[in-house]
């Protein structure tokens, strides 16, 4: 069976536009709440990113970092996230999960462990960011006997070899850093730019899809679309932190902001 | 796992930075893999370059002020009755602590490898305040991360790194002392890795930076060893080196020389922060047990709950207040070369208190916790034993918490 982050693609392919890949940060601000944004958000978007919080993010702007603050101190644990997941797919079994987040929560859980809860919970995919290439070869190994993508990451610091080495032992999906910059930072480059040095990578295998990320926001979003699939995060944990504040609801709020982002790449 | 003799502890890694297999690596977002690969190629070229050495040298003498002093603490050692106490005043150095050998060095990579900024973290203060003094000689810009609480509390340091003409930045995230100064640190580099170098103020964070301080803080035993021989004619029998260790720099630095003899000749005693005697809190790693996890780029023995979320810690010393230790020295303990041990908030006060009693010497909070330890056991060892203690700060930047805890008399003016 095809993995159904493959099956996102190609629809959004038939269709004649990106994937959206939408992020959220698992538990925030509530486990309930968290869940019922997954629920707001499905029917336009094409895969959904959920991030495992953790309290010493070293690739995380100050967006994701007050999230992911909330969430622990709400008391999210592994567990929770495995069962937001689970949940999820009950009420939309094909709609395809990837995990994102640190090693060290993965490790302190056992590789195997983690990985056998993500099959069982219905996770498609993971992003680690601290596990780069080739430290992550034994782990993505793991995944792949588990139908699970493990993605790795590129970066516009990446150079030409390593780039070509990690995309022959890449799994079907690739995530590109559009810029220097922790998530959520203001887009400092180009969007012509950006989709120059995604030329480049898509060019050493067509094949692969590759997603573009960090910075993405509904003002941009439309000048990227050439590419396979565009990630959205910082500005979705922004507008929660927005309606929590003026004591509005996240729910519907971050609904309407993610169907105003597939309106733009339509 | 084991030690190997003749080559140094900083190379004993793995093709892949791990040392005794497990501690230390890269866990370092993508990003990162491009300018550490070209630190660690400039690190590996220059470390066997005789000229950038004798370069360094020149720093550490005229500049930094090499050697160090190594003294008899006579009246202590009258009082205590048991082994005879010296102490290496690595506060001499100029700027009040060791943390001017790492930031020397750093600029001087920085400097060769044509990055006009460079940006650090702090905890004390110190390794800010020599980055700033450093990045100030050698004609760089500086951007120093400090977390809000230690900002508070380090406020003379605070004053230095500003009067240096460094940017000091608050960090407001988490427990806003050093762990999370060092993430927010990685974070800035993160964004500008093109511009800027980074400078780790420990023997901490990814395998390069823990190398590169590692070398750097060396200079302390390569000074005590001359020293040492000078005074004794050899390495003495029974000698026991003393120190406190937070991230693990200074200890490091007062050990490798002697890394190589056995531990029944030169034992390594490295004593961690308690914390305040009735909390449950600590920065005491080794001490208490911690598992194995990821913290700042390195696996090492860290302060976490069953999750793998960070603990927050807690001591009255920010120097040492951070929740993980030096791959090196989890590598040592395992090893079993090192032996380490705990020191409370409590008991690094009464060192304090009994150290500037007797002697003209003004050990900062964090070696007092090393203080602590040498001065308790040093009363059950015989006479021929040399306790060598490393004071590795000067006191001056505690005024506000000392004159607050033991009262107006303990604060002497600079």
């Amino acid at each position: 069976m095809l993995n159904p982050i493959s099956v996102a693609f190609k629809k959004a392919r038939t269709e004649n536009r990106p994937a959206l890949l939408t992020y959220t940060v698992a538990g925030d601000s509530s486990k309930k709440q968290s869940l019922d944004i997954l629920k707001s958000i499905s029917k336009n978007t094409d895969i959904l990113e959920l991030g495992v919080p953790h309290n010493t993010p070293v690739a995380d702007g100050s967006q994701i970092q007050t999230s992911a603050y909330r969430a622990i101190k709400n008391g999210i644990k592994i567990n929770d996230i495995f069962r937001i997941v689970k949940d999820f797919k009950k009420f939309d079994k094909n709609k395809p999960i990837i995990l994102m987040g640190y090693y060290n929560m993965i490790f302190q859980y056992g590789d195997n462990n983690f990985l056998k809860k993500c099959k069982t919970s219905g996770v498609n995919g993971l992003i680690v960011v601290d596990l780069p290439w080739p430290e992550n070869k034994d782990f993505a190994k793991k995944c792949k006997r588990k139908s699970i993508y493990f993605i790795q990451l590129l970066s516009p610091t990446t150079t030409s070899k390593r780039l070509k080495k990690i995309i022959q032992n890449s799994h079907p999906m690739n995530y590109f850093i559009s810029m220097l910059s922790t998530t959520g930072g203001k887009l400092k480059v180009s969007p012509r730019e950006i989709l120059k040095n995604y030329n480049r990578i898509k060019k050493i295998n067509p094949k692969k899809e590759i997603v573009i990320g960090f910075g993405i926001t509904d003002k941009t979003i439309g000048k990227l679309k050439s590419a396979d699939g565009l990630v959205v995060g910082s500005a979705i944990c922004k507008e929660i932190t927005r309606c929590l504040n003026s004591r509005q609801n996240p729910v519907t709020n971050v609904g309407k902001l993610v169907r105003k982002l597939k309106d733009k790449i339509k | 796992m084991k030690l190997k003799k003749r080559i140094p502890v900083i190379d004993q890694g793995n093709s892949l930075g791990f040392w005794g297999g497990k501690f230390g690596g890269n866990f370092v977002p993508e990003t990162l893999k491009k300018p550490i690969e070209d630190l660690e190629i400039l690190f590996n070229k220059l470390k066997n370059d005789k000229k950038f050495i004798s370069e360094r040298d020149r720093y550490f003498k005229n500049w930094v002020g090499a050697p160090t002093r190594f003294v008899k603490l006579e009246n202590l050692t009258n009082h205590i009755g048991g082994a005879q106490i010296w102490s290496k005043v690595v506060s001499d150095a100029n700027g009040g602590a060791h943390k001017i050998y790492n930031a020397t060095v750093h600029c001087l990579l920085a400097k060769r490898s044509g990055k006009k900024i460079i940006c650090g973290d702090t905890g004390a203060g110190y390794a800010g305040k020599m980055l700033s003094m450093a990045a100030k000689k050698f004609g760089l810009k500086c951007k120093i991360f400090m977390g809000a609480k230690d900002i508070a509390r380090q406020k003379p340091n605070v004053k230095a790194i500003k009067k240096n003409g460094a940017e000091v930045i608050p960090v407001y995230s988490g427990s806003q002392t050093l762990v999370d100064a060092v993430s927010e640190c990685m974070r800035f580099w993160v964004a500008n890795c093109d511009t800027t170098a980074m400078c780790v103020g420990s023997t901490v964070g990814p395998a390069i930076f823990v190398r590169i301080c590692g070398w750097s803080t060396s200079q302390i035993s390569r000074e005590l060893k001359a020293q040492l021989i000078d005074e004794f004619g050899s390495i003495p029998k029974k000698l026991k080196l003393y120190n406190c260790v937070g991230g693990g720099s200074s200890s490091f630095g007062f050990w490798n020389e002697f890394m190589d003899y056995d531990k029944k000749q030169v034992e390594f005693i490295g004593v961690e922060a308690g914390g305040p005697k009735k909390s449950k809190k600590h920065a005491a790693p080794l001490t208490y047990g911690s598992k194995i996890g990821i913290l700042h780029g390195a696996a090492q023995y860290v302060n976490q709950n069953s999750d793998g979320q960070i603990e927050e810690t807690e001591s009255i010393s920010a120097g040492l207040d951070y929740p993980g230790i030096s791959p090196l020295h989890c590598f040592l303990k395992d090893t079993k070369r090192a032996r380490y041990t705990a020191a409370s908030d409590e008991e690094a006060l009464s060192a304090y208190k009994l150290v500037t009693k007797f002697e003209k010497l003004r050990p900062s909070l964090e070696p007092s916790h090393a203080f602590f330890v040498a001065l308790k056991e040093a009363k059950k060892l015989s006479k021929d034993t040399i306790v060598v203690i490393n004071s590795c700060g000067d006191a001056y930047k505690d005024r506000g918490i000392l004159k607050e805890r033991l009262g107006k008399k303990y604060v002497k003016s600079n």
